[in-house]
């Protein structure tokens, strides 16, 4: 981490005090796509006009800097603590990441629990966001440590709107998100809906749907469970090559079916929290 | 002592982290000076006691990914299920993923029951020759959520090793939760002096989960924990429709085969997609024995075949760290 004399901007009542609205990604389940709609969550809110912010605390398998495209960037410092890494010249999208904090990219973060809570600590109350119209926090699968660091070190300081859950549509991924659901009643955190990803393959060379990872679990754990259903975003082998690349989807691909389903769960999500 | 004592306060680092006696929240708890002391990291004698329970399993496998849902549950299940199949071998399934126990729906025994014995836990018997130890069957309800930090899921773990009585068995396949971390470094710990023939590491064939992966070989090889192999899995979908292929997971840097090549590691195989597989998962049936002539049946055989073989050779002496 360099520290040299970058101006930030330093803002009375701490580094979360001109962002607006925080929202956390969860789910209990791995590999359902929290990093990938966290990601386009964030450039759909953009593409409106928004300024988003993404804190990633995974910090065993950072994604969010390969996905948003900035790779290997130094962290500087200022007065007011960790500049977060902008993807952008206008500052529209901001990230902070311990992927950023790793000399070497395939080294391992072997941390036990401690060690991890102290640095989510860190992230939640030294970077300097200044003004974000909208925070989203990208999670690592469970209910353990990061979460419970993540959730005590925001509401210190600052109120958490609420948390979007994600899950696949199968029942031994709904199976954990019931679970990630009673941690967030648990610990008095909104959740503001539920979305299915992975909701359907359509064969690129007959139109054919094929619902490789079953159909409906989260429409159902919704329902089951009281919560929103905010939407489902299909399986697209151009969404994931995006990802893969560090692209702009919704620049490449604004007028897919997965496009107008990610869009729609920006719109929900703006209205919820402008309601709120 | 235990990791957490039961009078510990609630932020306890554990006792025998680094950090024990150290952390603000020590201050006030009973135990802060003689964990300041150091006393209690001393080697947990668990650890000794577990190696003489491991004396009467035969195999030990670990399968492992730093990327979460690339299969290792799944993968898990069905190699337990095939090494099971062998009516005269013992297997053993243990599922280590705390917060997120899938194994029991996987193999259709959830909302069984664990009892306690004079000899220990009885594990949850999926055949006569297959048992399976998971934290799921100790929650009372599908919504029970195990919040707990890394001190206490450690305790969990050690339980697990020490007091489930497993009998005589030819294989014990543990399955993890995606990272580096608490469960990992546990497993591996109380598991120092019994012989760990191996891990199987998971991943698809994207970057995303490539990049991952890589972190968590480089864990294995910190800690001196030999790798088997790895398997990509999700690798490819064939339309049943029409039977085109689609990489719905794309390779963009060259898949596991690349990174096995840059890493020296063994591609065991590549499974490919099949909707059923995750059908069967869900109703808790063995896909294997479902649809034991599908392409991606026929891949798992082959890998297991691989990892079979790998226990019996003398290679379990090979491949340690680099």
């Amino acid at each position: 981490m360099e520290q040299n004399n970058v101006t930030c901007f330093s803002a009375e009542g701490g580094n979360l005090a001109l962002v607006k609205h925080v929202v956390l990604i969860l789910s209990g389940k791995g590999g359902v796509g929290k990093s990938t709609l966290t990601t386009e969550l964030a450039l759909a809110l953009r593409h409106t006009g928004k300024k988003v912010g993404i804190l990633d605390v995974d910090l065993c398998g950072p994604s969010i800097p390969r996905m948003l495209g900035v790779g290997r960037q130094e962290v500087h410092q200022c007065d007011s603590g960790w500049v977060p890494v902008y993807t952008d010249a206008q500052k529209s999208l901001a990230l902070m990441s311990i992927g950023f904090l790793l000399e070497d990219p395939d080294e391992a973060v072997v941390w036990r629990g401690p060690k991890k809570t102290a640095l989510i600590g860190q992230f939640v109350s030294d970077v300097a966001w200044g003004e974000l119209d909208v925070l989203l926090v990208d999670t690592p699968p469970g209910t353990s440590d990061e979460h419970l660091a993540v959730l005590e070190n925001l509401k210190k300081q600052h109120k958490v709107d609420g948390a979007i859950l994600v899950t696949t549509p199968q029942a031994v991924s709904t199976g954990d998100v019931r679970r990630e659901i009673t941690f967030c009643k648990k610990t008095g955190l909104s959740i503001l809906g539920i979305v299915e990803n992975m909701s359907g393959f359509v064969c690129p060379h007959c139109s054919e749907c094929s619902n490789i990872f079953s159909k409906g679990g989260g429409e159902e754990l919704a329902k089951l469970t009281g919560s929103i259903y905010l939407g489902a975003v299909p399986l697209d082998p151009l969404l994931c090559t995006s990802i893969e690349e560090g692209k702009d989807f919704i620049q490449t691909f604004p007028d897919s079916a997965t496009f107008s389903a990610i869009n729609i769960i920006a719109q929900t999500l703006l209205t919820c929290l402008q309601n709120s | 002592m235990a990791d957490v004592p039961s009078d510990a306060p609630q932020h306890c680092p554990g006792t025998s982290s680094e950090q024990a006696g150290k952390t603000s929240s020590c201050q006030g708890c009973p135990n802060q000076n003689l964990c300041a002391s150091g006393a209690t990291k001393a080697p947990d004698p668990a650890i000794e006691e577990i190696a003489v329970k491991m004396l009467s399993v035969k195999h030990k496998i670990l399968v492992l990914s730093g990327k979460g849902g690339v299969g290792k549950s799944t993968f898990s299940a069905h190699l337990a299920h095939a090494l099971a199949g062998d009516s005269n071998k013992e297997v053993a399934l243990l599922d280590v993923d705390i917060c997120g126990p899938s194994i029991p729906r996987i193999m259709g025994v959830e909302g069984e029951q664990v009892h306690q014995s004079g000899s220990g836990w009885s594990p949850v018997y999926v055949e006569d020759n297959l048992a399976v130890m998971s934290i799921g069957f100790l929650l009372s309800s599908p919504d029970d959520a195990v919040i707990w930090r890394g001190p206490k899921k450690n305790g969990m773990i050690k339980q697990f090793l020490r007091d489930v009585d497993w009998g005589d068995l030819d294989y014990l396949v543990v399955d993890t939760p995606p990272g580096t971390s608490d469960e990992h470094l546990s497993i591996v710990q109380y598991l120092s002096s019994a012989h760990i023939d191996g891990a199987v590491i998971i991943t698809t064939p994207q970057e995303v989960s490539l990049q991952d992966v890589r972190k968590e070989i480089r864990f294995c090889r910190k800690v001196k924990l030999p790798i088997i192999g790895v398997v990509e899995n999700m690798s490819g979908f064939v339309c049943p429709k029409c039977k085109n292929t689609s990489e719905i997971f794309p390779s963009t840097t060259g898949g596991a085969e690349r990174m096995c090549e840059e890493m020296n590691l063994t591609l065991l195989g590549r499974i490919p997609l099949d909707p059923r597989i995750g059908k069967s998962c869900d109703e808790g049936k063995s896909f294997l024995a479902e649809f034991p002539e599908s392409p991606a049946a026929l891949a798992y055989r082959s890998v297991v075949q691989s990892i079979q073989a790998y226990c019996l050779s003398e290679g379990t002496q090979g491949e340690s760290a680099d």
